[in-house]
């Protein structure tokens, strides 16, 4: 528990990351090993099922897409001082926002008007799902993680009953909606090249991704050059000294989840109407889960989020292709992973950081004058 | 300084000496909280300990009960040498300590309190039972009376600290410490506490009275002695104390007094004022009486007397971080009510600055860079960010200059605020809320962790300030610093303003004696 | 109203509700010590395909239940040294081990099965069977009280009877032991407990180890007693419920086994109300009578229903402060 070697803050976001992630692997590794396969074989497959191929990046890029939506959400929350376990339910209410717009309006406007409207209806109903929660905690003292696991299991109860009784498609077997017009249609990644030029296979990767990385962008300048970012920060960092200053600690607990969720929410757009061009069940499928972890181990800042997204979207594509390729393997494999790394970049943080202070410590000891200088030059703000 | 008694003589007989702490010295970091203390406190008798904030008495004591260990000296229980490394050691010879923040769970009932740690037996049922028995035999024998069923959290500040004692009497203390037991009681609870003391010293029990109120001194104690910057000023029976020599013996300094004001205009006009402040805290113990105050341009008003006497309330009260119970306030030209009551905006808004006691958890963030908590509470200003957006380059650019006008250390504004020390962060809060060029000052303790030369540096800054029309209200438990700046001295005890002296009628006898003057309630 | 639906009810509330009854209790238990605990959905995974695996290869009922413990036990050991020996993040850490187990269970389930994650089903001798077999067909042709008693009360298998008893043997330790009595203690203010001389790591890890325990019981009850073999992720949500319930009772034992009962009925009568109109309401949706225990704890939590009072010190890393 001592820390006698706290570390620097270059350390504290690029290394650890890496280290954290590293014992990950090693965990997950010798459960590999331990059920006969090798870590080794495993990871190449994985890696080149990820990347190697023009269909398996695409994949790798969809999966992100929607991890840097819950990522981010997740990490605003973080930086309200909030943990936010509720994104998967968020997502799923904005997915049906989404969908509800597109049922309603794609035959009677055209795609420019109606993808806004139905983004904003996502955004919308995810930031809706997510107020509630954090108004029950300003106001009545609620514990929002608490009542986000709860708001997480009303929201798929919700989502279903809508699906089986009022917007079932009539006649059809499968608990989903009627499917979209093609205005409420976003163009696939596939069509976007064709149309430039460039053959790409047919996948799920759709132009949501460039609306993932401009919501990253926005959710950077928003923090840290923005003054409502600066008060949503300053409560998160300091209560009182959000007091001090006249910032509203309750407003912003409201504000900060109510951003959360509209940023959850869109994971509609990505696979309501970028994949699906219909309502279903379970297109969440996990992903807001996976946001917390994308956000613990990118550091709960955007640039890392989006590394982090790129990582498990990686993981669960490789995964997949993994299970296909080798007896035994199963996605479940990944889901395990990314247990161990919100277990060691989460929770174990403070056992392994102390670690690694102190090895870097050692390392640096040596050329005084120069460890100095370096240090003050590294000494940088607090983002980047 | 008056002359005072000699001290005790060094001889008396083992036995009937509870406690014995010789050459007692504990340093921490850069300040030397005990130097040379010895301390001698024969049996059966109630020993006052008297000083004010600072002065080594809370340390001595956490000495003897465990909490820390000397550097150097030694220790003697009722003629024994003692090795006391945690307070389970000293408890195990018979000392008992009452705090001033009382350690109770408040959801469990007296008894179980009582007996928490101590239970006889591991069925509670039986555990109670024993329990039940030994305490109402200690509570005839004593007179404390608690209804041992009660939930402490139902219970008044009064019967808590009751309830503290007991646990201490319970656990077999033959050698009781009080640190301040008298701060959060009423006059009615005081009255029941002393006849609770004075049975058990009737009894036997050595008790030690860690206080600042001499009055409760001079009328309990058999011995006193004072404590003043870490080392034992004066030492005697009670009989040959009296509180005025024991007031100046607690305060005395021998930098000058009464000096004459140094400001070159008089005081300007009134703005701020504020009367019959009242502010209740959530136990409903009053910290501030009524208090009413007001602040003149081209003056420096400094609050004096022992740190937890209102002074925190008052400056919360004043800046809008808190509402009181009752109470009213004008500030240029805007006033204010219990109803309706300032805030921390539109305090900034109506040009009045604060510099925060707190200098973690209220001053500044301490994850922030520092150019983000040298905009603390000013973010909105059109300078500093326009139509939603921080200009981070102004920021910057004023906090360079801000660190370069009060030589701030290092030039870094990019350096995260918890790397500074303690004295550069305090100079950066100073020239962000004098950077503002405020109307009206507020400082909690201007140079709590501050070293020396930056201390200089500040005075100078906050008297630059008054000579260019602001009013100041500067409050701090170092009285020297108090009798360095102000013009107008408002010293304060049990949340009321005891004494308004200018400066060059400022003495210590007279100080000391409003820092411990109480008020008196009509029987 | 006819007997034999009531005694049906009364049957079908026990037997969700015991699960559910075990896992609230070790919530409680961990949490009165002052540490958080969503990880239950997780321990009780990870108890249960222990139990599935080693009742199907062993064919030990007892062997399977002491696994299924030690399973549980090492979770909230691992759940104890990240955030009681370390200041880790009690949520944090709680969704780890569920995303672990969630995992780890169908990874093994397939390395070691190759059945897609299920285990084989275990032998009938390691199955839990009712106590008294005979009872509810003896009691049939009693009137009023026989289908209650008979098919509702008598026609348990071990755990739902222990379930119950240990509802009164956790309020037992809590309110009538010296260990209760300091476990309350250190959640509501470990400061004076650690003053007093007691050591609050060993209180807390004390109080996990029970959890463990428990939630070790309530996974292998899925497997022994309802279904006879693990599938992936096959608690579906009732580690949560569970711990649903035990805010709902106020993190007290006996509420909390009224809450159970309550999300155990709700659960039965979603079954059986489906497609049956009630008067005023219309159809009732079986998702709104799924959704009902996640409401009505919002509901409480929100203040609106009586007072949710959870241990002071909840959630809060202890640090000795000096």
């Amino acid at each position: 528990m001592s820390q006698s070697h706290p570390l620097p803050r270059w350390a504290d976001v690029l290394l650890m990351p890496v280290v954290n992630l590293a014992i990950a692997l090693l965990a997950a590794g010798l459960v590999v090993a331990l059920i006969g396969q090798s870590p080794r074989e495993v990871m190449v497959m994985l890696v080149q099922g990820a990347f190697g191929t023009p269909r398996g990046l695409s994949y790798t890029l969809y999966y992100a897409t929607s991890f840097i939506f819950t990522g981010l959400a997740v990490a605003v929350a973080f930086h309200g001082g909030l943990f936010n376990i509720g994104a998967e339910g968020q997502a799923i209410l904005g997915g049906l926002g989404t969908g509800l717009v597109a049922l309603w309006l794609s035959s009677r406007l055209p795609a420019p008007i109606l993808l806004p409207l139905m983004l904003l209806a996502g955004a919308f109903f995810g930031m809706v799902w997510a107020a509630v929660p954090a108004y029950l905690q300003a106001y009545r003292g609620s514990h929002v993680v608490i009542t986000t696991i709860m708001f997480n299991f009303l929201a798929s109860a919700l989502l279903g009953y809508l699906l089986v009784n009022t917007l079932r498609a009539p006649g059809g077997m499968s608990v989903e909606s009627v499917p979209f017009g093609p205005a409420a249609h976003l163009p696939g990644m596939h069509e976007l090249l064709a149309g430039l030029g460039i053959a790409w296979p047919s996948s799920p990767l759709n132009i949501s991704l460039f609306l993932a990385l401009l919501a990253a962008g926005g959710v950077y300048l928003l923090l840290w050059h923005s003054r409502a970012g600066y008060r949503l920060r300053a409560v998160g960092a300091s209560a009182g000294a959000a007091a001090y200053a006249g910032i509203h600690p309750k407003r912003q607990v409201i504000l900060a989840m109510g951003l959360s969720g509209a940023l959850a929410g869109m994971v509609g757009m990505n696979e309501i109407a970028g994949v699906n061009g219909k309502l279903l069940l379970d297109f969440v499928g996990g992903a807001g889960f996976t946001g917390i972890a994308v956000a613990v181990m990118g550091r709960n800042h955007p640039v890392g989020i989006v590394l982090a997204s790129l990582l498990f979207g990686a993981l669960f594509q490789g995964g997949a292709e993994v299970s296909m390729e080798v007896q035994g393997f199963s996605r479940d494999m990944v889901v395990m992973l990314q247990g161990f790394i919100v277990l060691f970049s989460g929770a174990m943080a403070y056992v392994i950081s102390p670690w690694v202070g102190t090895l870097i410590h050692w390392a640096t000891r040596k050329p005084r004058a120069a460890t100095s200088a370096a240090v003050a030059k590294t000494a940088g703000g607090t983002h980047g | 300084m008056t002359t005072l008694p000699p001290s005790l003589p060094a001889a008396a007989t083992d036995a009937s000496v509870a406690v014995r702490m010789v050459d007692i010295n504990k340093r921490f970091g850069s300040v030397q909280a005990n130097a040379d203390v010895s301390l001698s406190v024969r049996a059966g008798t109630v020993h006052g300990l008297v000083g004010e904030n600072g002065a080594g008495k809370s340390t001595l004591m956490s000495v003897l009960y465990g909490f820390y260990g000397a550097d150097s000296g030694h220790i003697e229980v009722f003629g024994q040498p003692a090795r006391i490394r945690h307070a389970q050691d000293a408890i195990a010879l018979g000392l008992g300590m009452v705090h001033q923040h009382f350690m109770l769970v408040e959801t469990l009932s007296v008894i179980a309190n009582v007996m928490l740690g101590a239970e006889p037996h591991v069925l509670l049922k039986r555990a109670d039972a024993l329990v039940r028995e030994r305490l109402q035999a200690l509570m005839a024998s004593t007179g404390l009376r608690v209804d041992l069923d009660a939930i402490v959290g139902d219970l008044s500040v009064g019967d808590r600290q009751r309830l503290e004692i007991l646990k201490t009497l319970y656990r077999g203390a033959k050698i009781l410490i009080l640190d301040e037991p008298t701060a959060v009681l009423t006059p009615q609870e005081t009255e029941a506490l002393f006849k609770v003391l004075a049975r058990l010293r009737e009894q036997g029990t050595t008790i030690i009275l860690i206080t600042h109120k001499l009055k409760e001194v001079m009328r309990l104690c058999d011995h006193v002695t004072v404590m003043r910057g870490g080392r034992v000023v004066h030492e005697s029976a009670i009989a040959q104390a009296s509180v005025q020599g024991l007031a100046e013996a607690m305060v005395g300094r021998q930098v000058n007094i009464g000096r004459p004001s140094d400001r070159h205009t008089q005081p300007g006009e009134v703005l701020l004022q504020a009367e019959g402040l009242t502010v209740r805290d959530a136990m409903q113990v009053t910290r501030l009486h009524g208090l009413s105050l007001n602040l003149r341009a081209g003056e420096i008003v400094g609050v004096a007397g022992v740190s937890g006497n209102g002074q925190s309330e008052l400056l919360e009260v004043l800046s809008g971080l808190r509402a009181p119970q009752a109470g009213r306030l004008a500030l240029a030209g805007e006033s204010f009510e219990d109803g309706r009551w300032l805030d921390p905006r539109a305090a900034r808004r109506l040009g009045l600055a604060h510099v925060p006691e707190d200098r973690h958890a209220r001053a500044m963030v301490m994850s922030f860079a520092a150019w983000e908590s040298a905009v603390l509470g000013y973010e909105g200003l059109p300078e500093y960010s326009g139509r939603g957006w921080m200009r981070h380059g102004r920021m910057r650019a004023a906090t360079e200059a801000m660190m370069e006008r009060f030589d701030v250390r290092p030039r870094a504004p990019r350096l995260g605020s918890a790397k500074f020390s303690g004295g550069n962060q305090q100079k950066l809060v100073l020239a962000r809320e004098i950077g503002q060029a405020p109307r009206v000052l507020l400082v909690g303790q201007p140079t709590r962790g501050v070293d020396i030369g930056a201390i200089e540096f500040i005075h100078a800054q906050l008297r630059a300030l008054r000579d260019a029309g602001c009013a100041l209200l500067v409050v701090s438990s170092e009285l020297d610093e108090i009798l360095a700046l102000a013009d107008r001295v408002l010293v304060m005890n049990e949340g009321r303003i005891t004494g308004e002296l200018p400066i060059d009628e400022c003495s210590e006898a007279r100080i000391g004696l409003l820092m411990v003057e109480t008020h008196e309630v009509a029987a | 109203m006819d007997e034999a639906l009531i005694g049906a009810m009364i049957a079908s509330t026990l037997r969700v509700a015991t699960p559910l009854i075990l896992g609230a209790l070790a919530g409680l238990l961990a949490e009165r010590s002052g540490v958080i605990d969503i990880g239950l959905e997780g321990k009780m995974l990870f108890a249960g395909f222990a139990a599935a695996a080693v009742g199907a290869v062993s064919g030990s009922v007892v062997l399977a239940l002491l696994l299924a413990m030690v399973a549980g036990v090492a979770l909230s050991l691992l759940h104890g040294y990240a955030c009681v020996s370390h200041r880790g993040d009690q949520v944090v850490s709680g969704m780890a081990i569920d995303l672990i187990a969630a995992g780890l269970t169908v990874v093994l389930g397939i390395a070691w099965f190759h059945q897609g994650g299920q285990t084989p089903p275990v032998g009938d001798a390691v199955r839990l069977h009712p106590l008294w077999p005979g009872a509810q067909a003896a009691l049939q042709g009693v009137p009023f009280v026989g289908a209650i008693l008979g098919d509702g009360l008598l026609s348990h298998n071990i755990m739902v009877y222990l379930a119950l008893a240990l509802v009164g043997a956790v309020w037992w330790l809590l309110y009538r032991t010296r260990f209760g009595l300091r476990l309350r203690a250190v959640g509501e203010n470990p400061h004076m407990v650690d003053a007093a001389g007691v050591s609050v790591l060993r209180l807390r890890y004390a109080a996990l180890t029970l959890n463990g325990m428990l939630c070790g019981l309530a996974g292998s009850y899925l497997v022994l007693a309802q279904s006879s073999s693990f599938a992936p992720n096959m608690t579906a949500g009732r580690g949560f419920m569970a711990l649903a319930a035990m805010i709902f009772g106020n993190w007290r034992p006996v509420p909390a086994l009224w809450a159970c009962l309550l999300f155990g009925f709700l659960d039965a009568a979603a079954i059986r109300l489906q497609g049956v109109s009630l008067p005023g309401l219309g159809e009732v949706p079986v998702q709104a009578i799924q959704a009902l225990p996640y409401l009505l704890t919002v509901i409480l939590l929100a203040g609106f229903v009586g007072r949710s009072v959870a241990p002071v010190a909840l959630g809060q890393p202890y640090v000795k402060e000096r």
